[in-house]
């Protein structure tokens, strides 16, 4: 498998979010706005491309029996790093999606990537495959944060397309992230049976 | 290169390795970061003060008072800091925390010396989106049920509903009614920082 195929197999076959259905607790926690969907996904992204090109170059020096442990001491230092870094550089985002940010440690993807690629692949396609994978879910949670943000506020990216007050608020809540969720899955699965 | 076997002495040097090298540069950014992160922090803090008592000239943040008060059993501490121009009180702000409907309601309140309110801003919330959460906007001048102006000097600030004079968020009285207690616990807090400085100056 060439390099760009593993990029859009992280993309588009296997999207972390409308196919794998990976990561759902982050996914529908902090779609509430275009932004804060983004800013989540970037997040994962930089952990995720980090985390797998670490595993995949000291694969061969972690004995199996303890990989486990091992890729998720990775996992968490590079959370942690980018915690403080965030907090450092972005407080307003970091507020925002506040307990997610630390939550990405146990995010299904990271370790899933970690173990089922990173652990058997060298270092540049594994880079590809926590790219792909990375701009998959954040794609995804974009879409997702978008359309919430616009059918409950009226505005994309904070710039306002209609009054606030003609806003369905159900999709700025929880309820909201499901139906949201299930409709783009619905559609992406329509889109993928004809192709 | 082949893989290492998972005898115990491998397993326990691979792992103790790699957190030793993972601390280390976790101890280095965490060096690094210290600082902007105070700096952030402060710069928030000292913007929401500004919004909440205008035209000071020093720091307030430095010199923060705690006060402490007694309220249903419980003891609360309060954080309030003081506002000067030209070594002139003209306010205070002071920071206020009480269980609102989606948990703590953090409220930065700020009165002028006679006690009125000067204007608020919301720190924390975990109010519902949309309905609680419009306690950022609906409390202000010009806004349905504003406060601006008003002191809870003579009698604590209630909803209309509980026979006040203030006019709660629609749908959302719990918070409406947290709010103002968070403003009434501010102001109680604001006097009595107020007396024992001026008790300790006399």
């Amino acid at each position: 498998m060439n390099n760009f195929k593993t990029l859009m197999n992280g993309v588009v076959t296997e999207n972390p979010t409308f196919v794998l259905l990976l990561g759902m607790c982050p996914t529908l926690g902090t779609t509430s706005s275009a932004i804060n969907g983004f800013g989540m996904g970037i997040a994962t992204l930089f952990v995720l491309v980090c985390s797998n090109v670490v595993i995949s170059s000291i694969k061969n020096i972690i004995p199996d029996m303890v990989r486990i442990p091992a890729f998720v001491v990775v996992i968490a230092s590079f959370v942690t790093l980018l915690q403080m870094v965030m907090q450092a550089y972005t407080p307003a985002l970091y507020n925002s999606l506040g307990i997610f940010i630390p939550l990405i440690v146990v995010n299904c993807i990271l370790l899933g990537r970690a173990e089922a690629f990173a652990a058997k692949n060298k270092v540049i396609p594994s880079f590809f495959d926590g790219l792909g994978m990375g701009l998959g879910f954040t794609m995804a949670l974009t879409i997702l944060g978008a359309i919430r943000e616009l059918i409950g506020t009226g505005k994309i990216f904070s710039v306002s397309l209609f009054p606030e007050q003609y806003g369905m608020l159900l999709f700025v809540l929880a309820p909201g992230a499901f139906i949201a969720l299930g409709y783009l899955i619905a559609v992406v699965n329509k889109i993928k049976g004809k192709a | 290169m082949k893989k290492l076997q998972s005898s115990l002495r491998n397993m326990l040097l691979v792992l103790t390795g790699i957190c030793v090298i993972a601390t280390g540069i976790l101890a280095y950014v965490n060096q690094l970061t210290t600082g902007p992160i105070a700096q952030a922090k402060s710069a928030a803090l000292k913007t929401a003060i500004a919004q909440v008592v205008s035209g000071f000239d020093n720091n307030p943040a430095n010199d923060v008072e705690t006060v402490t008060l007694t309220l249903e059993g419980k003891e609360l501490t309060f954080k309030v800091y003081p506002a000067t121009k030209n070594e002139q009180f003209i306010g205070a702000a002071v920071e206020s925390v009480t269980l609102g409907f989606g948990g703590d309601l953090k409220v930065l309140v700020g009165f002028d010396p006679e006690g009125n309110i000067l204007n608020y801003s919301i720190l924390e919330t975990s109010e519902t989106p949309g309905l609680g959460s419009r306690a950022a906007t609906w409390f202000q001048e010009g806004q349905k049920g504003s406060v601006i102006g008003l002191s809870p000097k003579e009698k604590a600030l209630t909803v209309s509903k509980d026979g006040g004079e203030v006019q709660a968020i629609t749908a959302s009285t719990i918070t409406s009614r947290a709010f103002l207690k968070a403003v009434n616990q501010a102001y109680m807090a604001y006097a009595k920082q107020e007396t024992s400085q001026t008790t300790t100056q006399k």
